[in-house]
């Protein structure tokens, strides 16, 4: 009766995880997408200059070509902006505040989303109604035209980029949530769960929620690579993050002024570091997407 | 002796509205309108403590929906589902909860019935923890002891649905059914998907555990064969309605109504070699406009003139012997 | 006449977690209007076999050996151009899911007198009243309005009707029906079986029938070869196999069907799970299951046929004292 051949008990995880790597794209823009996080996080320590640091920094050292000398001793491998900061610890030092706010938008976007999708799904009839009909105006604006509406209103500064930019994309969680959890509530294992008499919150948190991840990290990682491009646009627009919290963007839009006169360096260098952000967070998300699709297993 | 279960009048119909831009056209004079499938249309239906009834019809019939009603999971549009005599959904609290939990069903797909996100273990063990069947100290033991009792090897209680076979999901279903102590089992299906072989296996499960457990089965069933083998009575739907019902030997000797003739006729068996299928003609008509009056006379070999436009009552006769056809009026 | 003379064929599937030995060795042969059973349950390599003989097997999967002759010309070694010109014209096939024949964007008679277009030159009008006759030997209805019906207006049964009217369209040879009643009622199997059977009879149409369910093909076929985990395992006529089984997977098969034991009694059970292909024991594949195993069995079982053409793949095969 029991049977013979012994498999190791294999968590979903471990399951997906060996599938994810079979993409060697996927691996090599995970490593690149990890390095990128590790170097911005340790930036204070790897990087000569903090470029936010006023008594680092010295206008004499501006407008230097990549590889030139500063005056403090060290090399400026990507060259100087027009301030005088090496244009290498200021794109780490970019990447920090460009990471954590397109994460954090991202998190908080999802974790609302959901919660509206969850709700809409389980609620039914008229409430689920009013729900989708507010997801589908949301969705039917562009979402830079969303943030540049918020921006106006609220003002410039990281917590309201955060909000605006969670109020663009929430709808998009909202949408596959409540998509993903009408299925799954529709499954035999959650009519079991009703039959054993167990409450709703516990059939909707421990059961259907479980199962609706799946979509919701691809879509978390498409997003938070889309939020980041958001905030990018806005503060190179001039009305996202300010000069005191220079992000990715704020440094291409400081640096386009000088791109007619030959200094390409200071909007070329942060734009390819984005560039780069952006498609190893999106080659990830493809590869989950591929993993996590249930009707491609095999 | 009284019924454990009875199912009075119970119809489930299914409306699909007409929304908003619906609603405008039909206005404008569009050829479109609500739909209205009477998936189950006043059923009535006993089960005594111990027996086990088999359900057998073909898609459409209404059999599945009628089992969901029953097991709670489906709320009836009409009729009342009563166990021990009580009306189910005239009770609250933890009247309500026990009636539900001892009413409890089997389904037929051993993929989508189980989550794929919780090991076995918390399959199992999560209803009876809940509602306080056992503690958290106990539950272990309780798993094991239910696990066992299925054929199932508890050392694998730590593993995930998708690491066993269709069969073995199956008997992880049937614990997780027997864990919270039920008194009835509704099995949609419940074997339909297996391999023949592994059939037999849960087929004779189910009868060793009526056996040790005193239990009473609704067994919902497409394959009759099997329904023969394990049911004491049977009772078949066509569509909707229940046209027959009878002690399993006496329709199997002796089927009246023609659609359980037809049916009895139909299926393959081994003793039949080149045979030359004569099958009876026409399809099966949708549930979503079916015919008038009975609903089999387009397919049948004795319709009369009354069964196009009449429908049949269903005529209880002294034998146990449930019919619902024009040939046989009863009285 | 000979049609189809499979030999020695196998289709291994090179996955991640090993080789799969789908079908590991398998040998028939089909006459013209003979009707061949292939029995056997999930994992047997039936259907992998019918796949395998129209060039249907898709990667990590492929033929690894053996030959398929039809007609005197090896499958196993045609070009894919071949097997074009071939499916659907001399070979055709229909599925479980008729949805896999039909296509749901297209109508019904688009489909039809694309499958005839294909293979022939012939003009439109000639193509769809090939394919209204064609309707019309199926047994369906108002074949004129069903033809511009789409697939999803049709029930189950029709459509697989439908498959078979493709199937048949252009005269096949061979017809390979995969399981092709599995999912419908019980009345509506019945008439799927008789509409194939009359074809492949007046039409002198080689078929084989893939399912799981013996009595089905008690009543409709010659010849009925038993599958076990990528092996034919047993092989004869109806009445040889069905009435006399040599095979204990075979003899445990019969015994389990609920109408071959007494009402109210425990089944005659296969112990044991359907094999794990990754993990096949040495020697013969049934031998953990099997009430008959001794020692010997750890070695490749022989494939011996009897007087009547009947051949068991085993040691100990009913019939026989069993000896260590």
């Amino acid at each position: 009766m029991t049977d013979t051949v012994t498999i190791r008990v294999e968590t979903p995880f471990q399951r997906f995880w060996s599938e994810f790597r079979e993409s060697k794209i996927a691996l090599v823009a995970l490593i690149v997408l990890a390095s990128i996080i590790v170097l911005a996080v340790l930036a204070p320590w790897i990087t000569p200059q903090n470029p936010y640091d006023l008594a680092q920094v010295d206008v004499l050292d501006g407008k230097m070509e990549p590889g030139s000398e500063a005056f403090a001793g060290y090399t400026m491998w990507l060259g100087s902006d027009g301030a005088g900061r090496d244009l290498y610890s200021a794109i780490l030092y970019g990447l920090r505040i460009s990471l954590t706010v397109g994460l954090a938008a991202g998190v908080l976007a999802l974790i609302i989303g959901t919660a509206i999708g969850l709700v809409a799904a389980y609620a039914g009839g008229r409430t689920e109604m009013l729900i989708m009909r507010a997801v589908d105006i949301q969705l039917s604006f562009p979402a830079v035209l969303i943030a540049l509406m918020l921006v106006a209103i609220l003002g410039r500064g990281i917590d309201k980029i955060i909000i605006a930019l969670v109020a663009a994309q929430w709808a998009y969680y909202a949408r596959t949530v409540r998509a993903t959890a009408l299925v799954e509530s529709a499954k035999e294992y959650v009519e079991a769960a009703r039959c054993l008499a167990l409450s709703h919150t516990r059939i909707v948190f421990r059961h259907v929620l479980p199962n609706c991840l799946a979509p919701l990290i691809v879509i978390g990682t498409v997003q938070t690579a889309s939020a980041i491009a958001l905030e990018s646009t806005l503060s190179f627009l001039g009305v996202g993050l300010r000069q005191t919290e220079p992000s990715l963007g704020v440094l291409i839009s400081n640096g386009f002024e000088y791109m007619m006169s030959g200094r390409y360096w200071i909007s070329f260098f942060p734009g390819v570091a984005l560039l780069v952000t952006i498609v190893s967070i999106n080659l990830v998300g493809d590869q989950l997407r591929d993993v996590l699709n249930p009707r491609l297993k095999r | 002796m009284s019924p454990l279960i009875e199912a009075k009048g119970l119809s489930r119909r299914f409306v699909k509205r007409l929304d908003l831009a619906g609603k405008i056209a039909a206005r404008l004079g569009a050829d479109i309108h609500e739909e209205v499938v009477h998936a189950v249309d006043t059923v009535d239906l006993s089960v005594m403590p111990g027996e086990v009834v088999g359900l057998v019809g073909e898609s459409g019939c209404g059999k599945s929906t009628l089992g969901r009603m029953i097991a709670g999971i489906l709320p009836p549009t009409e009729g009342t589902v009563l166990l021990d005599g009580q009306d189910i959904a005239k009770l609250s609290g933890p009247e309500r909860r026990d009636a539900a939990l001892a009413i409890q069903m089997i389904f037929q797909d051993p993929f989508a019935s189980l989550n794929p996100r919780m090991r076995v273990e918390q399959i199992v063990g999560e209803a009876p923890l809940v509602h306080g069947l056992t503690d958290r100290a106990g539950l272990s033991d309780y798993v094991d002891d239910i696990m066992t009792k299925v054929g199932l090897d508890p050392s694998m209680k730590r593993r995930y649905p998708h690491q066993f076979s269709g069969g073995q999901r199956q008997r992880i279903g049937i614990a997780r059914a027997l864990a919270v102590r039920p008194r009835f089992l509704v099995c949609d299906e419940a074997i339909a998907a297996l391999d023949v072989s592994i059939q037999a296996q849960v087929l004779n499960l189910f009868m060793d555990l009526r056996e040790e457990f005193n239990l009473t089965y609704l067994f919902i069933s497409h394959d009759l064969s099997v329904v023969e083998h394990i049911a004491d009575r049977i009772v078949i739907m066509y569509l909707g309605r229940v046209v027959e019902s009878a002690p399993t030997e006496a329709l199997f000797a002796d089927p009246q109504h023609p659609y359980t003739q037809a049916l009895l006729a139909e299926v393959p068996r081994l003793d039949q070699r080149n045979r030359a299928f004569t099958p009876i003609s026409g399809e099966i008509p949708s549930p979503l406009s079916p015919p008038p009056g009975c609903h089999f006379h387009p397919r049948c070999p004795h319709v009369l003139d009354s069964c196009k436009t009449t429908a049949p009552n269903l005529v209880q006769r002294q034998d146990g012997w449930d019919i619902r056809c024009h040939l046989h009026p009863g009285g | 006449m000979t049609v189809l003379s499979v030999e020695g064929l196998k289709t291994h599937f090179f996955t991640r977690a090993g080789v799969v030995r789908a079908v590991d060795g398998v040998d028939f042969a089909l006459e013209r209007g003979g009707i061949m059973g292939l029995v056997g349950e999930s994992g047997s390599g039936k259907s992998v076999t019918g796949f395998s003989i129209l060039g249907l097997v898709d990667p990590p999967g492929r033929v690894a050996g053996g030959k398929i002759v039809f007609h005197g010309e090896d499958l196993a070694q045609a070009s894919e151009a071949r097997m074009q010109a071939l499916r659907g014209a001399r070979i055709a096939m229909i599925f479980q899911d008729p949805m896999m024949t039909l296509n749901p964007v297209l109508r019904i008679d688009t489909q039809m007198m694309e499958a005839i277009q294909a293979h022939e030159a012939v003009s439109r009008t000639e193509a769809w009243t090939r394919a209204r006759d064609g309707l019309a030997q199926v047994g369906i209805p108002s074949a004129e309005q069903r033809l511009r019906a789409y697939p999803h207006q049709l029930s189950g049964g029709m459509r697989q009707r439908v498959a078979i009217a493709i199937a048949f369209l252009n005269n096949p040879d061979l017809l390979i029906a995969d399981e092709p009643t599995t999912a419908l009622d019980v009345t509506i199997q019945a008439q799927i079986v008789h509409v194939a059977q009359t074809l492949c009879r007046e039409r002198g149409t080689a078929l084989i029938w893939i399912t799981h369910d013996l009595a089905v093909v008690a009543g409709l076929a010659d010849r009925i070869a038993v599958m076990y985990a990528g092996r034919i395992v047993e092989a004869g006529a109806t009445d040889e196999i069905i009435d006399r089984p040599r095979h204990p997977y075979t003899v445990g098969l019969l015994g389990s069907v609920p109408s071959a034991n007494k009402r109210g009694e425990r089944l005659t059970q296969i112990p044991g799970m359907t094999p794990n292909m990754l993990a096949l024991p040495d020697g013969c594949a049934f031998r953990e299951r099997c009430p008959r195993a001794t020692e010997a069995c750890t070695n490749e079982p022989p494939d011996a046929a009897d007087a009547d053409a009947h051949a068991v793949r085993c040691f100990h095969p009913h019939g026989t004292e069993v000896t260590a």
